[in-house]
């Protein structure tokens, strides 16, 4: 198989992960449990992600925070150090080059994650658009990253170390657990409450073996790729190549809360103040009728081409099939009665409110 | 993985079951199952469609992606398998046990394996 083996390749070879090739990486999509019982281990206990395939790069000087406030459409003037904050990059004419998390280590020091697929591109970008006393460096190869998430992830990780992010967005850049040192970040891409760990990859199987040992009585199990997507679909998150990309806004993906157009100046600010009321837009489609909707199908309302989907899937916790989509954007988001084309065949779905899953409050 | 003897199999991994009447029952494979992952979704013909050899009678979604599920035999679909559409899950539970047509008026079919032939093919995928 092609791609770059994480160095958590053996191990998931190991426990019988099913190794599929994404974004340059051999991942495993599933483990023998299947998606749908580790997407509801996450939902309801914990589980356990090789993510190590994201990518990570150091953006440091003087220049740091003026660099970033002109090249991301978020504002990070005000921020302490420890905290995340996630914004979309844009090119000029408002398209999206990639979505990412900026972590402030220090006033001159941002420690920036992007998607895998996208690295490359992404680095090349940054440093095209270098300003002033900035230093840009790619350190993907010195990060692994293991993600655990769920309701149960706070209690596994409290038995491996005594200092705990108490806030989600936010980071210890000197974290240890378990006696590893790792950056350790209260974030996820599951819609659950959830930890990151940045760390070296030579700690990456120790630091495996060490969480699932600690966590299986918690009833913490491995994840793959495929209970990721479908956990994210169901939080309604959106993903790069899906809900945006070179030719999809931020706005039109109903990030308008990422877009700081207050800001004075940002690559991408005049294109996107223009489409403030942009012609389409992300809406969530509850299907109604039998069937699944995948992406890049039509939607119709009355028989009318109105978008195209982006995502979909079965949703095994809320235990249906759900889709987001770019249509209209006068179709109203909540109880719009379309169809969808599902390789020839008419799908009824309805229009729902955004994201289908959100967590309970905790009590 | 099983491999029932009574049953001939296809390279694309459907298992079809002749009967003395004439009629042929079909559905897909342990192996293909468990490929596939976990199922959610059969879309199914109706009673009374023609079926061809060798093409798509059905899909099957799983929760990663849709596949199609390929006719061993040209016929008439005489009767569905309605249970698959609320119990998706059995097609991955008892693969040889959920069927997903009978077909009659035979007229042709595609290249079929026994069960030894089939495992030693799935060995080599």
């Amino acid at each position: 198989m092609d791609g770059k083996k994480t160095p958590l390749y053996d191990v998931h070879v190991a426990q019988g992960g099913k190794m599929v090739e994404f974004g340059g990486y051999c991942l495993p999509v599933q483990y023998e449990t299947g998606v749908i019982r580790e997407h509801m281990a996450v939902r309801t206990a914990c589980g356990l992600f090789d993510v190590s395939h994201m990518g990570e790069i150091l953006v440091e000087g003087d220049g740091a925070i003026a660099y970033l406030n002109h090249l991301l459409t978020n504002d990070y003037t005000v921020m302490r150090p420890g905290q995340a904050r996630y914004s979309p990059m844009c090119r000029k004419d408002g398209g999206t080059v990639d979505d990412l998390i900026v972590y402030k280590r220090r006033d001159d020091s941002y420690f920036v994650v992007v998607n895998a697929s996208n690295k490359d591109k992404d680095y090349a970008w940054m440093l095209a658009q270098q300003t002033g006393s900035v230093s840009i460096t790619d350190v993907s190869d010195q990060y692994a990253q293991i993600a655990l998430q769920g309701p149960k992830a706070e209690s596994i990780l409290r038995r491996l170390t005594d200092r705990i992010p108490e806030k989600y967005y936010t980071a210890y850049f000197d974290g240890q657990v378990g006696g590893i040192s790792c950056i350790l970040s209260r974030t996820g891409y599951t819609g659950e409450d959830g930890f990151e760990l940045y760390l070296p990859p030579d700690q990456a199987v120790h630091m495996w073996e060490l969480l699932l040992e600690t966590g299986r009585e918690d009833g913490l199990i491995p994840c793959g790729l495929g209970a990721r997507d479908t956990l994210r679909l169901e939080a309604s998150m959106p993903l790069y190549g899906h809900e945006l990309s070179d030719s999809i806004s931020p706005l039109e993906a109903g990030l308008a809360s990422f877009v700081r157009l207050e800001k004075p100046e940002f690559i991408g600010r005049d294109a996107l103040l223009a489409q403030s009321a942009p012609d389409r837009r992300r809406v969530g489609l509850k299907v109604t009728s039998r069937g699944i909707v995948r992406e890049h199908q039509e939607v119709y309302l009355d028989s009318q081409p109105v978008g195209i989907t982006t995502s979909g899937t079965h949703c095994p916790f809320l235990g249906g099939a759900f889709a987001m989509a770019l249509i209209r954007s006068d179709i109203p988001s909540e109880g719009a009665q379309l169809e969808v084309d599902v390789r020839g065949r008419k799908v009824a779905a309805v229009t729902v409110p955004l994201p289908f899953y959100r967590r309970p409050k905790k009590s | 993985m099983t491999f029932p003897k009574e049953l001939r199999y296809t390279e694309t991994h459907e298992w079809v079951l002749f009967a003395e009447d004439g009629t042929a029952t079909i559905g897909i494979t342990d192996y293909a199952q468990d490929q596939l992952g976990d199922l959610v979704f059969v879309n199914l013909p109706e009673p009374g469609d023609a079926v061809s050899a060798g093409e798509s009678f059905a899909d099957v979604e799983s929760v990663k992606a849709v596949s199609d599920v390929l006719s061993p035999v040209s016929g008439d679909v005489e009767a569905i398998n309605e249970v698959l559409a609320d119990e998706p899950e059995r097609m991955n539970q008892d693969p040889y046990g959920s069927w997903f047509i009978k077909v009659r008026d035979i007229t042709g079919q595609v290249n079929l394996m026994d069960a030894d032939a089939y495992q030693a093919f799935v060995a080599s995928c």
